[in-house]
């Protein structure tokens, strides 16, 4: 299957092991407590430009905060969103849409319309409100996104079973025996799987950039937790005086979602089942 | 096994596609007045050109009729049971058990993305009760029944890795592996090349012979008929024109007047015993008369039972 290796699926690879590794070994690789305030040191430039000291790589935030310290923390938010977010949106999403697609008739109609009433909402207004009610917190922000993306799943998967639904295959495990459920789950499920994980690594930086716009309108997490998108808010305070403040955490969410996209899209072309068979 | 015992039994099944229109449903019919039975290791060829509903009846046996597609009226008793009345639960217990399918295209019949192993594994864990090991060794029996060498390998195969040819063996060797008493076999050669459809045939006739199966053979190739069957039963438009032993079908063909088309048929058909004739085409007349024939049943039936015909063309 993967004899190739596909560049776009090593790249983002790349990012996605870099992600993990940063995020579990936070506490070892960050060089100062993210939290630790030393205003002596507030607003220091990178160390490698003038007055930098070089006990803070890419400086400190007007608190004295090191930056580097926060950006390689915000990594531990950022996963455990995109992982969480996409993978609740996709039991979510995968159950309606294979139900929607095999059953059609009432069923099909009724979780369609909710998914086309559910994408009229715009979707960060939306998380903003979800958020909003269910209050701040990492829990709040992952179930927001599966709230808000379950729709993404259900739509391509919905889509994806109907087709399968009226191949031979599919109808010939009918004639042996096998329930609805059981078709579903072992002729119709395993056809899905590149797809699946296709669209749960595109949701993945989707999650990144919505956590981020939570953060950066306040609603995320609390401030005792560093994520990028709340140094993004720091950061546009003061983008005139110390530019790097902002610039750094939006190249952070940047390479991770390109490096997400491009695995999703390597993944879609390495797993297609037309190119296999 | 009574080997006079009827395995199949349809009697006046009458099949239409029903479809909402304004409020109204308007049906199409499919299948009129169709009745035909199959016997305990009978081969018996259901033969008909396409649109004659063949495959629909196949469909309707294995209840994989497509969506709006409703049964009448009539009665099919399969294996004993009153079938139509018959409660899923214990269909999907006979289902690929006692009453098997060779679908017509080994090509898209298979799943593409599980190995044979696991697809004929699936089968087997559905219906007898086996562990692991013992399944395997049943696998490779059947595989090896159905001439394929190295059967070790194919069981780890994907279907796109095995050739038609060989696709077909192995639906063939997963209809006949939990031993059942009927087999539907729709159109199976159809898909594949000559030289491969004889060994296919061949191979199935070795093991209808062997284990005594009744098969109900879809076609529309008269030559596989002579060949293969014991008895036919003549399909057009969804109506039976003929049936009866092989024999009878190829001999007195014109001796009623209902065999017309069968007579057609055969005239149709080329002969290696007359090279280089040419092949008469199916009279218009004589399938313009049976389409009257279907319409006017229609009509009386629709009377009947006070139902709304679909616009006719």
């Amino acid at each position: 299957m993967l004899t190739t290796l596909n560049p776009r699926i090593f790249f983002g690879c790349a990012v996605l092991l870099a992600l993990v590794f940063t995020a579990v070994f936070a506490p070892w690789l960050a060089p100062h407590d993210p939290l630790t305030q030393d205003l002596l040191y507030g607003s220091l430039p990178p160390a490698w430009s003038v007055g930098g000291e070089p006990a803070y790589l890419f400086g400190t935030d007007t608190l004295g905060r090191d930056i580097l310290s926060r950006l390689i923390f915000g990594a531990q938010p950022a996963l455990i969103v995109a992982v969480a977010g996409a993978g609740l949106a996709a039991i979510i999403g995968v159950s309606l849409g294979l139900m929607a697609g095999f059953r059609g008739g009432w069923i099909d109609s009724s979780i369609s319309r909710l998914v086309d009433v559910w994408m009229a909402f715009p979707a960060v207004l939306l998380s903003i409100v979800l958020v909003a009610i269910l209050g701040a917190g990492l829990g709040s922000v992952v179930l927001a996104i599966a709230i808000i993306d379950w729709t993404r799943f259900c739509r391509v998967v919905r889509a994806e079973t109907m087709q399968q639904a009226q191949l031979d295959y599919v109808v010939s495990a009918r004639t042996i025996g096998f329930t609805g459920f059981q078709t579903l789950t072992r002729e119709v499920l395993p056809n899905l799987w590149p797809l699946i994980l296709t669209l749960f690594t595109l949701e993945m930086g989707i999650a990144i950039v919505v956590e981020a716009i939570l953060s950066f309108v306040g609603l995320s997490v609390s401030s005792d937790m560093p994520t990028w998108g709340s140094l993004i808010r720091d950061g546009r305070l003061y983008v005139n005086q110390i530019p790097w403040l902002l610039g750094l955490p939006v190249l952070a969410i940047a390479i991770t979602v390109l490096g997400l996209n491009a695995l999703g899209d390597g993944l879609r072309e390495a797993l297609d089942p037309s190119v296999r068979v | 096994m009574n080997s006079s015992s009827t395995v199949l039994d349809i009697a006046q099944l009458h099949v239409a596609a029903v479809a909402r229109q304004r409020f109204r449903q308007r049906v199409t019919m499919l299948l009129r007045d169709v009745s035909l039975s199959v016997q305990a290791g009978e081969v018996r060829a259901l033969v008909g050109e396409s649109g004659a509903g063949k495959s629909m009846i196949v469909r309707t046996v294995l209840d994989v009729a497509p969506v709006g597609v409703k049964i009448l009226s009539g009665q099919i008793n399969l294996l004993g049971l009153d079938w139509l009345k018959t409660r899923a639960l214990e269909r999907r217990a006979h289902l690929g058990k006692d009453i098997a399918l060779i679908p017509q295209d080994p090509l898209t019949a298979l799943n593409p993305v599980l190995r044979i192993g696991r697809q004929m594994g699936d089968l087997l864990a559905q219906h007898l009760p086996l562990d692991h090991n013992a399944r395997r060794e049943l696998m490779l029996q059947w595989l090896d029944a159905v001439q394929i060498r190295e059967p070790m390998r194919v069981l780890e195969q994907y279907p796109h890795e095995l050739s038609g040819g060989m696709r077909q063996r192995v639906l063939i060797a997963m209809a006949f592996s939990c031993k059942p008493q009927l087999i539907l076999a729709d159109e199976p050669t159809t898909a594949l090349d000559v030289t491969v459809q004889r060994e296919v045939l061949a191979l199935l006739r070795q093991l209808q012979r062997q284990h005594q199966t009744a098969i109900l053979f879809i076609t529309h190739n008269l030559g596989i008929v002579a060949k293969l069957c014991d008895s036919a039963t003549v399909l057009h438009s969804g109506m039976v024109l003929e049936q009866g032993s092989v024999a009878e079908i190829f001999s007195n063909a014109n001796r009623h007047q209902a065999a017309a088309y069968t007579e057609a048929l055969l005239a149709a058909t080329p002969r290696y015993d007359r090279p280089g004739e040419m092949l008469t085409p199916v009279a218009p007349e004589v399938t313009t008369a049976l389409r009257q024939k279907a319409a006017a049943f229609d009509k009386r039936y629709a009377n009947e039972h006070r139902i709304q015909l679909a616009q006719a063309d």
